[in-house]
């Protein structure tokens, strides 16, 4: 078992102000940056603010930035580092600071409210539902997100644009409408939702400019752009841009009593 | 995408006034700006030699190759290319460069493509720089307006891609002749353009509009056993969408490239049989 | 003084995992307003750990399965210390709680004829663990979740407020359930963000905070599991059932160690994976106790045709109930057959193609690869076991969920005791979230209706206030939370771990006590908002209380059965099987820190209901049921 001596830079501060303080902490074989910040509480910060949780990558508490780079801490491991860099921990910082490496989060659960939920189909009992596999894993691999919202930290449309907060869903609730409207048995288009048009019009997703910078960060490796974002786009077309789509319902609109 | 590029007074973005206060734009330690910078370099290149050669009206037929530029030739004052792709629509009123008639497609196809969207909204415009890296731009509206959401029209330019593709198909079949027109034969431009051929397929199909038009629109896969297949060719394809748009784009540069040296007599075609 | 802010709810659901999501939302259905209370954010609850499937004999694969099996592996895994009656209200509803989960967008892995497949897993009979590949607490955390969110849009429509009927407030810590006379009346809380205190007064408080594992070293739960909940419930005056009984998961990782006690799921050996010594032999063949030798292969021929063909075979002995593998790697290891970080060998890569294994075991695959740079499609993995789940907690009435002795206090869960017997089966706690969170949120609802609304006093504030306070006010000397919190992890793993002598527990109870002498000095730095050092520093005595009820049950009851193994009283002993502990608190509270908090009273189980007992053979019945038992 080797150990060494690692140079930290991390922030502390709160609403008030803050700043990056200097810490020189012992490191172990096999650590990760979660294990260096909870030795700096248990020997020299008892205070210092972090939100963690499974530490196992499962639940997406740990988010911070290590090195500027959106990471979960519980999975950023101290080899890939060299022993001579100093690193760099700060809060996410596409939300509000609450204080040192905690954010308030409540912008995604502001979020997920806004998507309207699953629509169960109409006339079909619990256990009576028939999915094939292959029509359910689209949907389940959006499903292994853990919301740890690092998509939405890194998404330059509201880390770098505050003003769009209030329009855009970001990554992570777009990928949700597409699950939705990827799950086979979704009944919403009966019940009069256009979950398609919706994600165009109430959920901001012609803000994104598929820069994949979500996909890049995503811990659980969901190809959040190439499987989510762009096939929304895509059914978003279907609906407002298609002139083929666009002549069918004038026609039919002209022609309906 | 943004309208402004002068930082505004307002302190907003990482620098808003709820954020930590961090004053770095970020804290990146690794070379971020590799890749862009490198995306820009790449991009700029294939502007710059495309542009010359789309203009120049010259050098792009040595018999039995005609360049991807100017392929199919629209107008009247194209080369006389024997069975070869020359397909008067516009007739003698056309005098510019007959390139700039054909590539209008390509060129919209790709620049709507999404690979090649995230690589220029990156690398030119900064939008951002790179990932976790604050861009310089005040305000930002993405493809919500005009013109950027015209982008949205790829997948009409995919369906002008095809067509155009099979006619680079038919060009590379005519490779197989020697430079008096006889066939069973083969040179070094013929491998060059089969590989061309190759990737512009794989390019086109591995295409996001494609791969929704194939199948990606369905709701239930297992209803539609035949598009499910051809859903999870593209898709294995489109994994690799910005390889193979890469690749394609070098080799259709270096097939009209090819062609150059050889129409401008600085190289003759090795033959092989 | 102290003045803090008042909200009444009817319903107050502490902790927000799958049995307390479940409560809320049958709470809030059945028309009570609801607020649930959870010290993380909304959504990471350890749940999510759950990995290998829910349990519930839909017989989507094997149509022999039905509630009838599923109850008796239940009560044979928990080597009939069982709950009958919750034994078996879970094997009948765990069906529905499973397809009522799809209605609410649930994606589970499908059969090829599109029903919801369904694994094998130790203990079960028949394959019956309904999954999502090796995430399947994610998926019910998350569907959960998102039903609260769509029950919170209807609101929205008809109140115009999200959280009118049905609120969650996160990162929040209840630290006392209050009580008016012998009645419940409310929770005191804190605000993590902000140290702010409140007070939610409602006539019913559903406790569902999980487990204990966070007073062991090694172990798979996270730093939640400060046994919040058993803790509420004793202060509260309830007792709880059986602590003596803890899991340790045959299979943690044990390398690297800054991950060591993180789970790997038991799902690798439903699947194939087979642990092997440093011999290379694969030696669960020698560990398959009496009880269960008619029931597991004998040859490891006989074990592989298992997997294919489960019908004319009997299945490997890795799938034996998780103590007896635990119990088993523990030994391989001590006779100096383990691997080179003191575990044994798991391996599923020469059992199956790499594809497989990534298809099938993806968080696994990430796991190892992320945190041990180990690809296990290509190496074996190193395992031991690690502290997973308490079958012990709060006792509760089976049907109602609701505590004894304490009107209007409920708990449902893995803080609830008596379901599981002395073992838990894998599958079976998410399943039994499900079925009790469901019985607990409909009880309390049912409830709070009746009840009235018993007043909060403003003394009981006052002291609670008082209490939360106290690490602010340590003097000089005052002791550092983290290192007793690190010294009590140590000597509950060491001294009343996975093996356990008289010797060692007495001792543990002797650590314990100074411990809880130096905690009642524990100091803190800085302020209120959100002070992690502060709250550590809170819920030590949570940590403390339970770990005393652990070691002074398990030090009482003197044999070995399920989760409890004694060297020194190694067989199972049919006397004990009709015995419950309960730990009661000392009341009035001792002053002197030093003094024990907690007394035991042993008190008979009823009986096992004729027709349940006539499920069994009468031959295994008398491996288990104590002689005067046989004769009723």
């Amino acid at each position: 078992m080797t150990t060494y001596d690692a140079r930290f830079r991390i922030w502390r501060g709160d609403t008030e102000g803050g700043e990056l303080r200097d810490f020189t902490v012992e490191v172990h074989d096999g650590e990760v940056v979660l294990d260096i910040v909870h030795r700096l509480q248990a020997t020299q910060v008892p205070d210092l603010a972090v939100r963690w949780n499974c530490k196992a990558g499962k639940c997406g508490s740990c988010s911070a930035e290590v090195n500027g780079r959106p990471r979960l801490m519980c999975m950023t491991r101290m080899s890939t580092f060299t022993r001579e860099e100093t690193i760099s921990v700060t809060p996410l910082r596409a939300f509000p600071v609450i204080r040192d490496l905690v954010t308030d989060v409540s912008f995604n659960y502001r979020k997920a409210r806004e998507v309207p939920a699953f629509v169960p189909p109409q006339g079909v009992a619990p256990g009576a539902y028939r999915m094939r596999q292959e029509d359910v894993e689209r949907s389940q691999e959006f499903r292994k997100c853990i919301e740890c919202f690092l998509c939405q930290d890194t998404c330059h449309v509201v880390r770098d644009h505050e003003e769009n907060k209030p329009a855009f869903a970001g990554p992570r609730f777009l990928m949700r409408v597409a699950e939705l409207d990827m799950h086979p048995l979704d009944a919403a288009q009966e019940a009069g939702l256009d979950r398609k048009r919706a994600a165009q019009e109430d959920h901001g997703l012609g803000l994104c400019n598929i820069t994949k910078c979500c996909t890049e960060v995503c811990p659980e490796g969901i190809k959040i752009t190439d499987n989510a974002l762009i096939p929304l786009k895509e059914r978003a077309v279907d609906r407002a841009y298609d002139p083929l789509v666009w002549l069918g319902n004038k026609i039919r609109r002209r022609t309906a009593p | 995408m943004a309208t402004g590029t002068e930082p505004s007074r307002q302190p907003t973005g990482v620098h808003g006034p709820t954020r930590a206060a961090i004053a770095a734009r970020h804290l990146r330690t690794d070379r971020w700006w590799l890749a862009p910078a490198g995306t820009a370099a790449g991009l700029l290149a294939f502007i710059v030699y495309s542009t010359w050669r789309a203009f120049a009206n010259a050098d792009y037929y040595a018999a039995p190759y005609v360049s991807p530029f100017y392929s199919p030739c629209l107008a009247e004052n194209c080369r006389e290319m024997r069975s070869g792709p020359n397909l008067d629509l516009f007739g003698s009123w056309w005098g510019l460069s007959p390139a700039l008639l054909i590539l209008v497609f390509p060129l919209g196809f790709r620049l709507t493509c999404y690979y090649y969207r995230k690589a220029y909204y990156r690398g030119f415009w900064a939008s951002p720089p790179a990932c976790a890296v604050a861009e310089p731009h005040a305000a930002y509206s993405g493809e919500t307006r005009f013109p950027l959401v015209l982008q949205n029209a790829h997948r009409y330019f995919f369906y002008a891609a095809v067509p155009v593709a099979g006619i680079l198909t038919y060009d590379t079949v005519l490779t197989f002749r020697d430079g008096d027109y006889a066939w069973g034969h083969m040179g070094l431009g013929t491998l060059l353009f089969l590989v061309n051929i190759t990737l512009i397929w794989a390019y086109t199909l591995s295409c996001h509009s494609c791969r929704h038009i194939m199948g990606g629109r369905l709701k239930h896969f297992s209803k539609h056993p035949v598009r499910y297949r051809l859903w999870g060719w593209v898709s294995r394809l489109n994994a690799r969408h910005m390889l193979l748009a890469w690749s394609s784009l070098i080799s259709v540069a270096l097939c009209d490239f090819y062609v150059y040296l050889l129409a401008s007599g600085t190289f003759t075609d090795p033959r092989i049989f | 003084m102290v003045q803090v802010d008042r909200q009444q709810w009817d319903v107050v659901v502490v902790g927000a995992g799958g049995a307390g999501l479940r409560a809320a939302i049958e709470a809030r259905e059945r028309g009570a307003r609801t607020a649930v209370i959870c010290k993380s954010l909304f959504g990471k609850a350890h749940t999510v750990m759950a990995e290998g499937g829910i349990a519930a004999s839909m017989g989507n694969v094997n149509e022999g399965d039905n509630w009838q099996v599923h109850f008796r592996d239940t009560m044979r895994g928990g080597k009939f210390l069982n709950q009958w009656r919750m034994a078996e209200l879970h094997a009948k509803e765990a069906p529905d709680r499973v397809w009522e989960l799809e209605t609410w967008g649930a994606l589970f892995d499908r059969t090829p004829d599109g029903r919801i497949s369904q694994r094998n897993f130790g203990g079960h009979e028949y394959p019956r663990l309904a999954h999502v590949g090796d995430r399947t607490g994610l998926e019910l955390i998350r569907t959960l979740q998102q039903k609260i969110v769509q029950l919170q849009q209807e609101d929205f429509k008809e109140y115009g407020d999200h959280e009118a009927r049905l609120k969650v407030f996160q990162e929040c810590t209840v630290t006392r359930v209050l009580k008016e006379g012998p009645r419940v009346s409310g929770a005191f809380c804190y605000e993590r963000e902000s140290g702010r205190f409140f007070v939610l007064e409602a006539p019913a408080v559903v406790l569902a905070t999980g487990g204990i594992g966070k007073s062991f070293k090694t172990t798979s739960n996270s730093w939640e599991y400060t046994g919040d909940g058993h803790a509420l419930a004793l202060l509260a005056g309830a007792p709880l059932l059986n602590m003596e009984f803890v899991q340790f998961h045959p299979t943690g990782m044990v390398w690297p160690p800054s991950v060591k006690g993180i789970l790997v799921t038991e799902s690798v050996r439903g699947d194939g994976g087979v642990l092997r010594n440093s011999e290379g032999k694969r030696f669960m063949f020698d560990y398959v106790p009496d009880v269960f030798k008619e029931k597991y292969a004998e040859s490891e021929e006989e074990g592989d045709r298992w997997y294919e063909d489960p019908d004319h075979n009997r299945r490997p002995p890795e799938l034996l109930p998780r103590d007896e593998v635990a119990r088993a790697i523990n030994s391989e290891v001590k006779a100096g057959r383990g691997s080179p970080h003191g575990g044994v060998f798991l391996d599923v890569s020469t059992r199956m193609p790499a594809e497989r294994i990534r298809r099938r075991l993806p968080s696994m695959y990430h796991q190892f690869k992320e945190l041990a740079d180990v690809d296990i499609t290509a190496e074996a993995m190193e395992v031991g076991p690690t502290c997973h789940y308490v079958m012990g907690g709060i006792a509760v009435d089976s049907d109602s969920a609701a505590t004894v002795g304490v009107p209007g206090l409920f708990a449902a869960g893995e803080v609830a005791g008596g379901m599981h017997g002395s073992n838990r089966l894998g599958g079976n706690s998410l399943s039994d979230l499900l079925v009790f969170g469901r019985r607990a949120g409909l009880h309390a609802a049912g409830y709070a209706a009746s009840a009235g609304r018993p007043a909060v006093s403003q003394a009981e504030i006052e002291a609670a206030a008082a209490e939360a306070l106290a690490p602010f006010h340590a003097d000089e000397g005052a002791e550092n939370p983290y290192t007793l919190h690190q010294e009590l992890q140590t000597t509950m793993n060491d001294l009343v771990g996975i093996i356990r002598r008289a010797g060692e527990m007495a001792e543990a109870l002797e650590r314990l006590a100074a411990l809880r002498v130096r905690a009642a000095r524990a100091g803190v730095e800085g302020h209120r908002q959100f002070n992690p050092g502060w709250h550590l520093a809170l819920d030590l005595r949570n940590m403390l209380l339970v770990s005393e009820c652990v070691a002074r049950a398990a030090l009482e009851r003197t044999e070995s059965r399920g989760g409890h193994t004694r060297e020194d009283c190694p067989s199972m002993e049919r006397d004990w099987r009709p015995v419950n502990l309960l730990c009661r608190p000392v009341d009035p509270a001792p002053a002197d820190p030093a003094a024990g908090r907690i007394a035991l009273v042993r008190t008979r189980t009823e009986p096992i209901r004729p027709d349940l007992l006539a499920l069994f053979e009468k031959d295994e019945l008398v491996k288990y049921l104590a002689e005067e038992e046989l004769y009723e």
